[in-house]
């Protein structure tokens, strides 16, 4: 009888925090859901045509550096590229010196403000590196040769 | 598991396992850590920076192990009163803990010359931040509950679970958000990452796991050493006070 009751007990227990944590799992889920947009880096380039934020308000817009947009001003230190993420293309203007892995067709994400005329200017660059890891001796590949490459050694 | 409710029987399986997981886990990561530093190739862009990744992934991976632990624990303590869950929980706090502060720093070190800062506040590095304070703040509470009342408090069980939510955020965070960290390269079956790298980075995610499993395994067998020398010590103070008169 006394066996009986103890098993019912840890049942018990064991189905009271199932549904604790199913709940708690429900809570964070929805928590997460509402965050969606606010925990967001940075915006990309479709969001910044689709709704432009303010001229003057600080916003950070990240994507992929469009292939042969980069132009270094002749000054030297002035650069002026476009940012793209496949839907939209936002101009770039940015003076001073870029992290060793802002190349072209790879991320960034620029820190300024959008300008009256369009042009997003930039305080700060960061580079984004993406989940491709691949070799140095590739790197002269293009990246078709070099995921070709990384199939066949797999 | 129920077979380890017994401590006695833990401890003797323990006593040879410890020593296996620390010994072939330290032969295997610095075998991993090798490879990774003097052999593995440098990578197209980040160049030699890639080699902090042999430690950072594995690290990042048992800071989150750890937490899952604790939860596991916290679950079987609560449900089950097994008698060593409390005792597992506490062992991997330590190790836990260690091991996230290591990738918040090699992440921060890789990110200076990788994307020109030492840190940003997007949704992977924050909530991994997060579980390093939760660690800070799950310690705290085991040692102030089992000061109380003699580690009968079911406080850091419940903290334990609720706190494992910010583990599915971590690794949701970039991928769910845009976040300056990049999505995870290596997902269920495939791998973005080339092989020269991948293969030192598992064999020392294997290394770190099996020392992280030592460590826990030691610091239990400590914990369960230090119960059993109290409960004595107890028992003597007893014996005197009734021999007295």
């Amino acid at each position: 009888m006394a066996q009986a009751g103890r098993i019912k007990a840890k049942h018990q227990r064991l189905v009271l925090l199932a549904v604790a944590l199913l709940v708690l799992i429900g809570a964070a889920l929805l928590a997460a859901w509402a965050l969606r947009n606010q925990a967001s880096y940075f915006y990309v380039p479709a969001e910044i045509a689709a709704r432009p934020p303010e001229p003057g308000r600080s916003v950070r817009l990240g994507g992929m550096v469009t292939r042969g947009s980069l132009k270094t001003a002749a000054d030297g230190v002035t650069i002026a590229f476009a940012v793209e993420d496949g839907r939209a293309r936002v101009p770039v203007r940015f003076k001073g010196i870029v992290p060793s892995l802002f190349v072209e067709g790879s991320g960034v994400v620029a820190e300024g403000r959008l300008g009256a005329d369009g042009v997003f200017q930039a305080d700060n660059l960061l580079a984004k590196h993406d989940e491709n890891y691949v070799p140095r001796e590739m790197k002269d590949m293009t990246r078709d040769q070099a995921e070709q490459v990384m199939r066949e050694t797999k | 598991m129920h077979g380890l409710a017994n401590p006695a029987r833990f401890l003797r399986i323990a006593r040879w396992l410890m020593p296996l997981c620390l010994s072939a886990g330290l032969v295997v990561m610095l075998g991993a850590l090798g490879w990774g530093l003097f052999f593995a190739p440098a990578e197209r862009l980040q160049g030699e920076t890639v080699r902090i990744v042999y430690i950072h992934v594995p690290a990042a991976w048992l800071g989150m192990a750890g937490w899952m632990g604790i939860a596991a624990a916290g679950f079987a303590e609560l449900v089950w009163r097994h008698p060593l869950a409390g005792i597992a929980a506490r062992a991997c706090a330590v190790p836990g803990a260690v091991f996230t502060g290591v990738c918040l720093l090699t992440g921060s070190l890789w990110g200076r010359p990788a994307w020109g800062t030492w840190w940003v506040w997007d949704g992977r590095l924050t909530s991994m931040l997060v579980l390093l304070f939760l660690y800070f703040g799950w310690m705290a509470l085991s040692q102030a509950s089992e000061d109380s009342n003699g580690g009968q408090s079911r406080a850091p069980a419940i903290f334990g679970l609720v706190g494992a939510v910010n583990i599915p955020i971590i690794h949701y965070s970039v991928i769910w958000w845009n976040s300056q960290h990049q999505a995870p390269s290596i997902t269920m079956g495939k791998s973005a990452m080339a092989g020269d790298f991948l293969w030192p980075l598992l064999l020392a995610t294997l290394g770190f796991t099996l020392v992280f499993a030592g460590s826990a395994l030691a610091r239990m067998r400590a914990i369960l050493a230090n119960q059993q020398a109290e409960a004595r010590l107890r028992r003597k103070a007893l014996n005197e006070v009734y021999r007295t008169p």
